[in-house]
């Protein structure tokens, strides 16, 4: 066995910096992708989407902790950048036939671009102000995607073509969660990695104390732009490939409310966590659908009738997400990440935990 | 140029701005008070319109005794929440608090959205005359009152705070906590009392907005064009959020006309103010009276 030791033992600062402190995690960690490798063999086509959306919204909730988690800036606006990609993807797709599997990584820097431009004010405002500022963005690119009808469809909405290479097309749940896999392996590894830059941990600064990173020689305005623009980034891609898994896209659907559920993943996943960003997305796919097996459970009943379950259940799947993040707010603000850290360790420590 | 329809249009902006400027007033007051953005103020307005509905027409209530009943209900509906959800959050960073209230603001949208509907539902008729005639405009009776109604309150938050106990207080609190504290003011009280106080004028401005356009969840999007006001205003400047309110009304009227006659674009109305709010956030961040806030290295 090759436990992580109950002390601090590392000598250099290769081993503080690892990612995987022990071969055990390493193993955990294939193990584990090699398991969802081979989900296809075992899970349903309901199931496997829901995998599909856990990567996809993942991807961009991750993109969102890198913002609010590790630079301590916040956005409100995170569902138009995710539909912003979605459509730039489907769009650079039919207008330039460029094939899918350039498009989604394209769309990521479009939307990077267009990131930078509204966070081109992120530069010189923090906390509520650049919340405000993000939810405005939100609100005029909303608006942009009902009138730019050669770029979004207008109402009617976009068709998307599905992800193909070489000979191969990902049209079914069951090919395409190896995309999103890919996807989701790479982006997770990128940001893990940038933690342990110098511009990684000028971002941490900058979220502890930006006085003291200014003191220290970081360029402020720099690194709350580059955070924005990186967190557009991973919203574009986690958006162009949720436009080529739904080969749909509709103008409605990056409401304000996405961007809310966003801020919801990464505070329920925990702040500042990687790995936590993906439990958040998956906790946030999963509620609604433990909102509607709960309705369904009561279906017929008294309580049922009374409360008007069935006709409902959109709103009762609201209600679960903001009740979610003000439970997680007062009883676990470090969310799941650190529920998941305590019981590791009170396995490791069994039995004496204390 | 149609002068008429500018003018009425500037008048209709100055009547809603006149709204936007109470709301704003109240989403000031909390921010002041107890440093809290609180996203879920469009809800207050939802919840006040609602719940006076829900009196005047399942309990068949005079409109004046509805309207007192509602507006004690959400004087233990804002201390409560205060009480429940914002007090274990003292002290937790900015984006903690931000969260808490707009979880706040979609769970409430959504409970009521399952209770009541999603169609708007109109309040039942309070003045017998529709509309009357003032400087040769047709104002319907409503706006006259709503006008009426938010001038009233804004003369109620002035008289508040620079001449009772209870306002004095709240300005000690906002201008240093500790100082307050050592004061014998408790500052538990005040925050509470600042999210009563809130709730009700949101609800008040709610049940006005209710009578002249009927209840719908659309309500709650008030809550979410105070953020153009009180920028345009500063943050924590009561006289600014009123201005702002007034200026961003107006200011959105101009834009529908500017769009009828010349633009084309649709939908100017709900988006020129957040055009406006990104503009002023990168000239002027702190607004027309906001307190600037010095830090350099």
């Amino acid at each position: 066995m090759d436990l992580a030791p109950a002390g601090d033992y590392r000598s250099s600062y290769r081993e503080d910096m690892t990612i995987f402190p022990t071969r055990n995690s390493r193993l955990a960690m294939l193990l584990g992708l090699a398991l969802l490798c081979t989900a296809p063999l075992f899970l349903g086509r309901y199931e496997l989407g829901l995998l599909i959306n856990i990567g996809t919204l993942g991807i961009a909730a991750l993109g969102l902790n890198i913002l609010v988690g590790f630079t301590g800036q916040i956005s409100i606006g995170h569902a138009a950048f995710f539909g912003f990609g979605a459509f730039a993807s489907a769009w650079l797709h039919e207008r330039w036939h460029i094939p899918v599997a350039l498009c989604i990584p394209l769309a990521g820097v479009m939307t990077a671009l267009v990131g930078l431009v509204f966070g081109a004010p992120a530069g010189r405002l923090k906390g509520l102000y650049l919340a405000i500022a993000t939810l405005a963005a939100q609100f005029i690119l909303e608006d942009f995607f009902a009138r730019a009808q050669w770029f979004t469809g207008g109402v009617a909405g976009r068709i998307t073509e599905p992800f193909s290479l070489g000979g191969w097309v990902a049209d079914r749940e069951e090919s395409y969660l190896y995309v999103v896999i890919a996807y989701v392996v790479v982006m997770y590894l990128a940001a893990a990695n940038l933690m342990r830059t110098r511009d990684g941990r000028a971002l941490i600064a900058v979220r502890d104390h930006y006085l003291s990173a200014e003191v220290m020689g970081i360029n402020l305005a720099y690194y709350r732009t580059l955070s924005f623009g990186i967190a557009s980034l991973y919203a574009g891609i986690g958006g162009a490939l949720y436009a080529h898994y739904l080969l749909f896209v509709s103008v409605e659907a990056f409401n304000i409310l996405f961007s809310i559920q966003f801020l919801g993943m990464v505070i329920i996943g925990g702040l500042g966590s990687v790995m936590g960003s993906l439990m958040g997305s998956a906790f946030m796919v999963i509620l609604p659908e433990v909102v509607q097996a709960g309705a369904d459970l009561l279906s017929g009943s008294a309580i049922d009738r009374a409360l008007k379950l069935g006709a409902s259940i959109s709103f009762l799947r609201e209600m679960a997400v903001g009740a979610a993040i003000i439970l997680f707010l007062i009883f676990e603000p470090d969310g799941l990440a650190r529920r998941w850290r305590l019981i590791k360790s009170y396995w490791k420590l069994y039995p004496y935990s204390h | 140029m149609d002068w008429t329809l500018l003018l009425q249009l500037t008048l209709n902006g100055l009547i809603v701005g006149a709204l936007y400027g109470v709301v704003a007033m109240s989403f000031v007051l909390i921010y002041k008070a107890s440093q809290v953005v609180n996203f879920a103020q469009g809800e207050f307005l939802l919840v006040g319109a609602w719940v006076c509905w829900w009196m005047l027409t399942e309990w068949q209530l005079p409109f004046w005794a509805g309207f007192l009943l509602t507006l004690a209900f959400m004087t233990l509906f804002g201390m409560i929440l205060q009480v429940v959800v914002l007090r274990p959050l003292i002290g937790e960073p900015v984006i903690s608090v931000i969260m808490a209230t707009i979880g706040l603001g979609i769970f409430f949208q959504a409970l009521m959205k399952w209770i009541f509907g999603v169609f708007a539902k109109p309040f039942p008729p309070i003045f017998s005359t529709e509309r009357v005639n003032l400087l040769g405009l047709e104002v319907q009776t409503v706006y006259l009152m709503s006008l009426g109604i938010s001038v009233l309150i804004m003369a109620g938050f002035a008289w508040f705070f620079t001449a009772s106990k209870h306002g004095l207080a709240m300005r000690a609190t906002a201008f240093d906590q500790q100082v307050a504290q050592s004061l014998g003011i408790s500052v538990p009280k005040v925050f509470a009392m600042s999210w009563a106080i809130s709730a009700v004028v949101s609800a008040v401005a709610g049940v006005v907005v209710g009578v002249v356009n009927g209840v719908s969840s659309a309500l709650s999007f008030y809550g979410i064009k105070v953020f153009p006001a009180v920028i345009l205003g500063g943050l924590d400047s009561v006289i600014g959020a009123v201005l702002g309110g007034l200026i961003v009304g107006v200011l959105e009227n101009w834009a529908q006309y500017l769009d009828a006659e010349w633009l084309n674009w649709g939908n100017m109305v709900t988006i020129a103010p957040f055009y406006a709010l990104i503009i002023i956030l990168l000239i002027k961040p702190y607004g027309l009276f906001g307190t600037k806030n010095i830090e350099r290295v």
